[in-house]
């Protein structure tokens, strides 16, 4: 190979390697400035959505960090479950649950569902979701005070059989024009009621060991299998 | 071309070659994301900032870059960019960002800034391509900011709701009530609604560039009636 093939070949190269490098420094640089604020921007977003769904002064922990995730199938959820347990002095106050149907009618719904010890409902958020704008997405509280209707309610107000919408017979009305999306998620929060409901299932949620690292995210396969193991 | 004034730049990004309604790129994020006017200026800003950044800097660079690699470092320089915009977005305007969620990586692809890229920064001084890109981001950015507009007023009517994920609690009163939420045209919000909007947008420039030109035809035939109309711009 001659000199100037070479150098022909590897100018470019090199030039492209000089780019590459400038825009790792430039990207590094902007990622070490920014890292912290987005990391608190998340929490801060996720605490919003938690202290939504207890009740004020039901708790005295730190919620972020003390979570356990739970396979999603136990709540038909369609994807792993995450539970961030309220204590107050140490005892358990309230579970929230992050759970996900995909019964709507566009994608998945995400939502959280605030449960207080004596398995009455404090509190229904729908975080998530990607349902028609003005039609199905009634359940976002600042479209409709539709979502607050969950308030206070249990398998035993109204009776189990009520927990449908009322298309179905049930309690829970729906939307004009969107029967589909109220009733997923009718269906999620009793799912996740019914569970909770289940022998001592819902003071269980405060032994498990809590998720290390992202708790959105982690999946403690160890706790999964033992409480596949305990259905 | 290459001497191109300011002015003729200005007039082309903003009328005459307008990214949104003459070269028609960048569709996706446009019909996508504007179903409020706050939304649209959120992408539209993100794609000025973009542009902007990028075509002065391949403009810098142009000397250095040689014709085989300057696609990859086209690419290399927008990608940086976009990324570095996306994440001092997710720190400083965190509620927009999970709005516009995907498209802020996606200006990448928009073919407006290599286009801008290949065509005019890297010929032309840094000045010249950032005012190029300025006034090309501008005429894009004003198409999301109609196009929001009149699908945020059908939709839901309102303008500027929603202003406050912008520009803090603030902006809340910026919001305009024009009627009841209940008597909103769901199908402006409505994918649809975008193509028939932008569809109408592209009507009305049409429009008003035919009158344009007749005009000039009525004008030019008025005063100089010998000379034969021979240049009548294309576009």
């Amino acid at each position: 190979m001659n000199n100037s093939v070479l150098k022909q070949v590897l100018k470019p190269a090199l030039l492209l390697a000089a780019f590459a490098l400038v825009g790792v420094l430039l990207l590094d640089t902007v990622n070490r400035y920014t890292l912290q604020r987005i990391e608190a921007n998340e929490r801060n977003a996720l605490m919003r959505q938690l202290m939504q769904v207890v009740d004020k002064n039901s708790h005295d922990n730190d919620l972020l960090h003390d979570s356990a995730v739970l396979p999603g199938k136990l709540f038909h959820s369609s994807s792993d479950v995450t539970i961030y347990r309220a204590r107050k002095q140490g005892r358990p106050s309230a579970a929230i649950f992050v759970t996900t149907t995909d019964k709507g009618y566009k994608g998945s719904i995400q939502i959280v569902i605030g449960i207080r010890m004596d398995r009455s409902i404090s509190g229904v958020r729908v975080v998530r979701h990607n349902e028609t704008p003005g039609l199905g997405d009634k359940m976002e509280l600042q479209k409709s005070p539709w979502v607050l209707d969950f308030d206070n309610t249990s398998l035993q107000q109204p009776a189990l059989s009520q927990w449908a919408v009322k298309r179905d017979g049930g309690y829970f009305d729906q939307f004009t024009g969107a029967t589909i999306t109220p009733r997923a998620i009718v269906g999620a929060v009793r799912d996740v009621l019914l569970w909770s409901n289940e022998d001592n299932h819902l003071l269980s949620v405060f032994s498990l060991p809590t998720t290390v690292g992202n708790p959105s995210e982690a999946s403690d396969r160890a706790v999964k299998a033992e409480m596949e193991n305990a259905q | 071309m290459s001497q191109a004034s300011y002015r003729k730049i200005t007039q082309e990004g903003l009328w005459n070659n307008n990214p949104g309604l003459v070269q028609l790129l960048g569709l996706c994020p446009l019909m996508a994301v504007t179903t409020n006017v706050v939304n649209g200026l959120g992408l539209g800003l993100a794609t000025i900032l973009t542009l902007v950044a990028s075509s002065t800097t391949i403009s810098f660079a142009r000397h250095f870059i040689t014709p085989e690699i300057r696609l990859p470092v086209f690419v290399l320089i927008i990608a940086a960019v976009v990324t570095a915009i996306e994440l001092l977005m997710h720190a400083f305007f965190f509620e927009l960002y999970h709005i516009l969620g995907i498209f802020i990586p996606l200006i990448v692809t928009n073919c407006i800034i290599i286009g801008r890229a290949e065509a005019f920064a890297a010929k032309h001084t840094p000045p010249k391509a950032f005012w190029d890109a300025l006034m090309m981001g501008t005429g894009f950015a004003l198409v999301l900011l109609i196009l929001g507009g009149m699908r945020e007023v059908l939709a839901n009517g309102t303008l500027f709701d929603h202003a406050h994920l912008m520009f803090g609690e603030s902006a809340r009163g910026l919001a305009i009530h024009l009627f009841e939420d209940d008597k909103g045209f769901l199908l402006a919000a409505l994918p649809p609604g975008a193509f028939i909007g932008l569809g109408l947008l592209l009507a009305i420039k049409n429009w008003i560039d035919a009158q344009q030109v007749q005009r000039r035809k009525a004008g030019k035939t008025a005063t100089t009636a010998t000379l034969p109309v021979t240049s009548v711009s294309t576009e």
